[in-house]
């Protein structure tokens, strides 16, 4: 049955695509099967939620070797979540990407475009669907070899600067996440990640499975920008080709979040990372400055990809928030945030590509009365700012909500004060670039003929952004498996 | 038309009237009549939900379930009929009054305009109508966000600046204490739902609850209380339709009227009467009233002081509600109504001075009443009104609050109230005696001024005649505010 294959299909579809898509060299016939396998690997995660929530998890050995040996693939709550959205996301971006890349991408390299970002898809995927933390690794490096590559891709010169540092960083925490690995290993024999949670609380008092944490941490923290080792991410977001900014925004950190959940919570487990570890308050006091210092950054920026990148490291503050809690609604709140983030910043990043289509740059100043130029762009904006703010019948509402909850019940008041307090420093960021699309006259060069974006471009953007507002609405599904899932990471059942 | 299809209907209405317009391009004659139909439709079917909920029955329906056991939901109450009663009704009218305002002044982008309008009143019907907190507070947001357009309508540097004065000095509060609130109650309670006499009562100490308490009272910020008030003049900047409808009746009236709602069935009003914050919350009404009416006596723009009008009436209402007894509740759910007759009237005739005359100070506005005499006898009328004079319908709302504090033994309250109704008498009864009993200045004399256009006049008569049918027919109304406090409908 090829149900039984489906977590290895969900990796080896979009990773065949990518010679397929090289050997192709002609960008229609590259554009095809890279959106082909974006949306096959929807499906299948589709499939795969399915199954995990009507049959429990999902186990795999690769080639048939059995664990410990072979390679196994793992699929609960908690990735199945990931994998849909990371999918989703990756589906919606491809179907934008065909007009959007002619325009901003060397003809020549469109074809490479479209390998490497099947690759990347492949690799985040992989990541998400093993069960072996050395197997994670190679994902991992797949994934960002393929990132770099893509930003570099761009034909602003910037972007290869904002590539290096990103190179630079990447490899640095890619570095930390295997020396934590390898002394994982020393200590217990063993990479499955099951076998590991088994095997660690025996040796956890040594100071070598401290130290493994504290190079995990730091790695997986690099990798998902939390400040202070954000410095890669606003440049890479600002300079990257705009398809580019959507995916790697929408998943990139997504997924390595979802690494530290793994990693903290599997592996370590709850009692090693928040008793015996201080990660409670350490995550707290970053979380609060990437959500201070992130959204008050944002607000100065004149340059609207900028902009939502400072909001990116802010959002994450968010997220590790919710880790911090050590709490299941504080757990669910990070991952129901995990999903709704990735649908915000999807939805907003596909919309300034569309601005980006017709006027070649998103500074505010360009941007003055473009509601008029391009009603339909910029109200999917509006609506996608309106969710990052946190606006009720938007997901970020829900997120927030189970955020606050969170804290309420452990009786911090001021953290939750906190959150909804910096939801004003969104809505100012946001609102400035709303009021200049809205109520400022527009720039006397351009006048009126700016139209709107293509239609094949407006339909992606806009299904993320009904998602933003159907999720926000009717959140059976989010809630559900996201409480599920944090259980699960929780040890509480089953 | 039988409840169960009326509700519906009257929550979608304004939506897809909404929806309609805004894709009803830029053919004006559409919009205008797509308007009158969705406002005219609305009250329909408002009104046919009116018989069985003052039979007793609390029709309901479930949107959504966006939160496990927080349904977004509606239930019809008498309170929330009456709010949804006054917007749909007053909408037609002021719909009426638009076409020919926003006509008469060549006011552009009039799609975003009605729209926006229709969405706004979306928002106001779902406020009356939310079944629980929550939705209540969704609608509450989607009020303050759906009427920012309209307040920066002009898109003028300074309609951008109040815009934003507007929106951060709504939502702040409404995020940084009302949803803190709501969710504090929440964690509290465990339920959110209304519940006859309050669902608070026993969940935490008494100071716990005074915190809580207080931070609705400040986290409502469309209730105007001081020092909450600054975002309602500067909504002023926005079209005289908007701050007619919008902001004298649909959001600020929203906010009184969320007031009332926790008041009663959160808190419930023996809890509230029992709380230590509820006397300090009292000063401050009392403080704001007195304050906004000696604020209101030194504008001398015309939409300025009625604006600190506004906040002084809204301070009735809230008073009534922390008075927190029978006549209080009577007294500030009355007034509501009689206060969004007056000063709908009055914002009317604002505007149909300033078509009339670009006039909109009211120095300039001696010896007008010789040319719109039509106009300035609805101000009179009006003005009667918000003073609380026959024969106009806020005497008696005024009559219940000031035997509110008789029975709440505030002696102190009683004249603040009687203060402030004197001053409104200065601040407002001398512009139309100024109008008609002084000499017109030459300027006025030389320019040939006539009357606003028609359908501004059809409008500005209905709102008039209703401040006067309400002082005769009150007893209908009071029937209804008798059911908020226990009494039946009949007796």
């Amino acid at each position: 049955m090829i149900t039984q294959h489906l977590p290895i299909l969900q990796v080896i579809i979009p990773l065949l695509a990518a010679p397929l898509c090289l050997l192709a060299s002609d960008r229609r016939v590259a554009w095809a099967v890279s959106l082909a396998a974006s949306w096959a690997a929807f499906l299948i995660a589709a499939l795969l939620l399915d199954q995990t929530l009507k049959l429990g998890v999902i186990t795999y050995a690769l080639g048939g070797w059995s664990v410990p040996w072979g390679i196994e693939y793992r699929v609960d709550n908690v990735n199945a979540l990931v994998l849909l959205i990371v999918t989703a996301v990756s589906s919606a971006v491809l179907t934008f990407a065909r007009r959007s890349v002619v325009k901003e991408l060397p003809s020549a390299r469109v074809h490479l475009f479209y390998a490497l970002y099947v690759l990347c898809l492949g690799g985040l995927l992989g990541i998400t669907v093993t069960g072996d933390a050395f197997n994670l690794f190679v994902f991992m490096e797949i994934s960002a070899l393929a990132s770099y590559a893509l930003i570099a891709l761009s034909e602003e010169r910037r972007a290869l600067t904002a590539s290096y540092q990103y190179l630079f960083m990447g490899t640095i925490g890619a570095t930390f996440i295997l020396i934590g690995i390898g002394l994982l290993y020393m200590m217990t024999g063993t990479l499955n990640i099951q076998d590991l949670s088994q095997r660690l609380p025996a040796v956890a008092a040594s100071h070598t499975v401290e130290t493994a944490f504290a190079f995990i941490t730091v790695g997986i923290s690099i990798k998902i920008a939390l400040m202070p080792l954000h410095l890669w991410l606003p440049n890479a977001y600002t300079y990257a080709p705009s398809v580019v900014t959507a995916f790697i925004a929408a998943t990139a950190t997504k997924v390595a979040f979802y690494v530290l959940l793994r990693f903290m919570f599997t592996i370590f487990g709850v009692s090693f990372a928040f008793k015996n570890m201080p990660l409670s308050i350490i995550f707290m006091a970053l979380a609060l400055t990437a959500i201070f210092a992130g959204s008050t950054a944002a607000i100065f920026q004149d340059n609207v990809k900028r902009m939502l990148a400072y909001s990116s490291v802010a959002q994450i503050g968010y997220m590790i928030l919710g880790i911090s809690l050590a709490s299941a609604t504080g757990l669910t709140a990070a991952i129901l945030h995990l999903f709704n983030h990735a649908l915000m910043k999807g939805a907003l990043f596909l919309a300034l590509g569309c601005v980006c289509y017709r006027l070649g740059v998103a500074n505010i100043e360009q941007m003055r009365g473009l509601g008029r130029g391009m009603p339909w762009t910029m109200a999917a904006f509006v609506i996608g700012g309106l969710s990052l703010v946190g606006v009720p019948l938007t997901v970020g509402f829900i997120s927030k909500w189970y955020l606050v909850v969170g804290a309420l019940e452990q009786g911090w008041w001021p953290l939750a004060v906190a959150v909804l307090l910096t939801s004003l420093l969104t809505l100012i960021y946001v609102w400035r670039v709303v009021e200049a699309a809205y109520f400022q006259t527009p720039v006397a060069a351009r006048a009126d003929d700016v139209r709107e974006a293509p239609r094949s471009m407006l339909l992606p953007t806009w299904a993320l952004i009904i998602a933003n507002l159907y999720f926000g609405i009717d959140t059976r599904l989010t809630v559900d498996v996201a409480s599920q899932a944090a259980r699960q990471l929780l040890g509480l059942s089953g | 038309m039988n409840p169960e299809t009326a509700l519906p209907l009257a929550f979608w209405t304004p939506l897809g009237g909404a929806v309609l317009i805004a894709f009803s391009g830029s053919r004006g004659a559409m919009r205008e009549l797509l308007s009158l139909v969705t406002s005219a439709l609305l009250f329909v079917s408002v009104t046919a939900l009116a018989p069985a909920v003052l039979e007793g029955a609390r029709p309901g329906l479930t949107i959504a379930e966006p939160l496990p056991r927080l349904p977004l939901q509606l239930t019809v109450e008498p309170l929330g009929l009456m709010f949804a009663l006054l917007a749909s009704l007053l909408w037609i009218v002021t719909t009426v009054y638009s076409i020919g305002y926003m006509r008469a002044r060549r006011e552009t982008n009039l799609t975003r305009f009605y729209a926006c309008f229709a969405l706004s009143l979306w928002a106001a019907v779902g406020m009356a109508l939310a079944g629980n907190l929550l939705t209540l507070f969704v609608f509450y947001e989607v009020l303050t966000l759906s009427t920012y357009p309209l307040v920066t309508h002009s898109g003028s540097e300074q309609a951008r600046r109040s815009g934003r004065l507007y929106l951060g000095l709504l939502l702040a509060p409404s995020v940084g204490f009302l949803l803190l609130a709501v969710i504090w109650t929440w964690q509290l309670a465990g339920t959110l739902d209304f519940v006859e006499g309050g669902s608070l009562r026993g969940t935490a100490s008494p100071s716990v609850l005074g915190i809580l308490f207080a931070l609705y009272a400040f986290g409502i910020a469309k209730a105007a209380l001081m020092p909450l008030h600054r975002w309602l003049p500067a909504a002023m900047v926005a079209p005289t339709p908007v701050s007619a409808l919008l902001h004298a009746v649909a959001v600020v009236k929203g906010g009184v009227f969320f007031i009332l709602k926790i008041t009663l069935y959160v808190f419930g009003i023996d809890l509230v009467a029992e709380l230590q914050t509820t006397q300090w919350l009292l000063y401050l009404a009392a403080a704001t009233i007195l304050l906004a009416s000696l604020v209101a006596l030194r504008k001398d723009n015309l939409k300025a002081r009625l604006a600190y009008s506004t906040i002084s009436q809204l301070g009735y209402v809230v008073l009534g509600a922390f008075l927190a007894t029978s006549s209080g509740i009577i007294g500030g759910s009355l007034h509501m109504i009689m206060h969004a007759f007056g000063k709908i009237t009055l914002f009317f005739c604002a505007g149909a001075i300033l078509v009339a005359t670009q006039i909109s100070s009211i120095s300039q506005m001696q010896g007008l009443g010789r040319y719109m005499p039509l106009t300035m006898s609805a101000f009179l009328i009006g003005a009667l009104s918000i003073i609380g004079l026959p024969p106009a319908g806020g005497v008696w709302s005024k009559w219940f609050l000031m035997l509110g504090t008789l029975e709440a033994g505030q002696q102190a309250l009683l004249a603040a109230l009687m203060a402030s109704s004197l001053l409104s008498a200065l601040y407002l009864l001398m512009i139309p005696l100024r109008a008609f009993f002084s000499p017109p200045s030459a300027e006025l004399a030389a320019e040939g001024i006539r009357e606003a256009p028609l359908s501004c006049l059809l409008a500005i008569g209905f709102t008039a005649l209703g401040c006067v049918g309400l002082f005769f027919y009150a007893d209908a109304l009071y029937a209804v505010a008798r059911l908020l406090t226990g009494g039946g409908y009949h007796g």
